[in-house]
């Protein structure tokens, strides 16, 4: 049983060696090959995924960032516009009063300037009517400018108004 | 001898054979294991459903005065059927597997022994330059799994049950252990590794011990592969044995039972031998490699 047959030795030599050279040739470095070729594209697929999540993480938290950011910045565009409103009203407010009050003081200026015309016409009415009338009841002795005269004298005498 | 190898001839060698052998000798009782353990040996012809095919015979050849008979006999013919079936199927695995990215099918099945031969044997032990050897490692486990499962079917044969085939693969695994140590350190460390490191008074002694120690490993590789490949064959037939040797065939269920038993056994003994003479070899391999790096480290 423990017989060595060196024919069958240099067969099983001979055998295994073409066989390694032809499996070498056709089978393993193919499969290896194709095994690493997958391998790294596994490996960098895990990579490119976990940076895109890492991305991802990081996109979102500058998102959250900016939104925060975008919403202090509205209350506080709120609280200004607010306040601008208060102020434009206020000013507003302020301008009509202003306003307001000119156009009342105008109007009484107005009111005091054409009550003065108008005493004045009716002081001089008066004054013509006067000399008119005393002109009839006494006839023409009087000089027209004399009596004009005596007569303002006499109005300006009675009290105004 | 010569009487044991008439035997051979006249008696077929299939269970049925086995029924004319035993017939032929139940005088004496002691020859029927001779003649079962002649099942699980060499022989000149083929044996197939009712008789067998002779396989062509050479004359010796006289190289260097030794007689070589190149005749094929069962072991070689198996020995290359194995070697057809290995190529089939690694070929069939790698056209699979560098057709799409995706593995599937022969190309999956293939592949899950290539990774595990890689990351847990070669890598483990021979560090990233061992993945040089890997199709020499791969050649050897699908080789020697193909031909321990060949013996398996029925007709068919075992090569690795046969010293000659495993003293080969343990002769290629000495000169694959020994090149690759060469490789990794050069000859001249190769060399002063052989002297163990001791004062030189010491060399007549050591150095004969450290040669020793480099046959001893293939040596015990070749003897593990031809012994439990061939102890699995010899229960199955002692048991299909009992059968004849208890002349009846009331017997015949329990006997068959633990052979069905021992079967399954042996498949897996056909997976765990291919996988350590790898890994052994790998191991042997990592081991004459790495000798120069730890000496380095230590110097």
């Amino acid at each position: 049983m423990l017989d060595i047959n060196p024919g069958l030795i240099i067969w099983t030599i001979v055998t295994f060696l073409i066989l390694m050279f032809l499996l070498t040739k056709l089978a393993w470095k193919p499969l290896l090959s194709a095994l690493e070729k997958r391998e790294e594209h596994i490996r960098s697929s895990i990579d490119r995924a976990e940076k895109a999540a890492r991305d991802a993480e990081h996109q979102a938290a500058e998102n959250k960032k900016h939104i925060a950011n975008a919403e202090v910045k509205a209350s506080k565009l709120l609280k200004e516009g607010h306040e601008l409103g208060e102020k434009l009203k206020a000013e507003i407010v302020e301008k009509a009063h202003h306003h307001a009050r000119h156009m009342v003081e105008s109007a009484k200026l107005e009111i005091e300037r054409e009550k003065e015309a108008a005493l004045l016409k009716l002081r001089s009415e008066v004054a013509d009517l006067a000399i008119i009338a005393a002109k009839k009841i006494i006839g023409e002795t009087l000089d027209v400018e004399k009596h004009r005269k005596v007569v303002d004298s006499y109005l300006d005498e009675l009290p105004k108004n | 001898m010569s009487s044991i190898i008439d035997t051979i001839k006249t008696s077929s060698h299939t269970i049925s054979g086995i029924t004319d052998t035993v017939a032929a000798h139940t005088e004496h009782k002691e020859n029927i294991f001779v003649e079962l353990l002649h099942h699980t040996q060499d022989s000149p012809y083929l044996e197939v459903p009712f008789g067998h095919i002779n396989l062509p015979h050479f004359p010796p050849v006289n190289i260097f005065g030794i007689e070589i008979d190149f005749s094929i006999t069962k072991h070689v013919f198996f020995l290359w059927v194995s070697a057809i079936i290995v190529l089939f199927i690694a070929v069939a695995a790698a056209r699979k597997n560098t057709k799409s990215k995706i593995p599937k099918g022969i190309g999956n099945f293939i592949e899950v022994f290539v990774v595990f031969i890689r990351d847990e044997i070669v890598i483990p032990n021979m560090g990233k330059e061992g993945v040089r050897y890997m199709p020499y490692l791969l050649t050897t486990f699908f080789f020697i799994l193909i031909m321990n499962l060949t013996g398996l079917v029925p007709y068919g044969s075992t090569s690795t049950s046969n010293v000659s085939v495993t003293a080969a693969l343990a002769i290629i695994a000495f000169v694959m252990i020994q090149s690759s140590a060469i490789r990794q350190q050069g000859i001249g460390h190769y060399l002063a590794h052989l002297t163990g490191g001791v004062h030189w008074i010491l060399w007549p002694i050591m150095i004969p011990i450290e040669v020793l120690g480099l046959f001893t490993k293939p040596f015990a590789l070749c003897i593990r592969l031809f012994a439990n490949m061939t102890g699995g064959h010899i229960v199955i037939v002692s048991l299909i044995g009992l059968i004849f040797i208890f002349k009846t065939i009331w017997v015949a269920p329990i006997p068959i039972a633990f052979a069905v038993g021992i079967n399954i056994l042996e498949l897996f003994v056909a997976l765990l031998q291919a996988y350590i003479f790898t890994m052994l070899t790998s191991l042997f391999m990592g081991l004459g490699m790495q000798v120069s790096s730890s000496k380095e480290n230590s110097h």
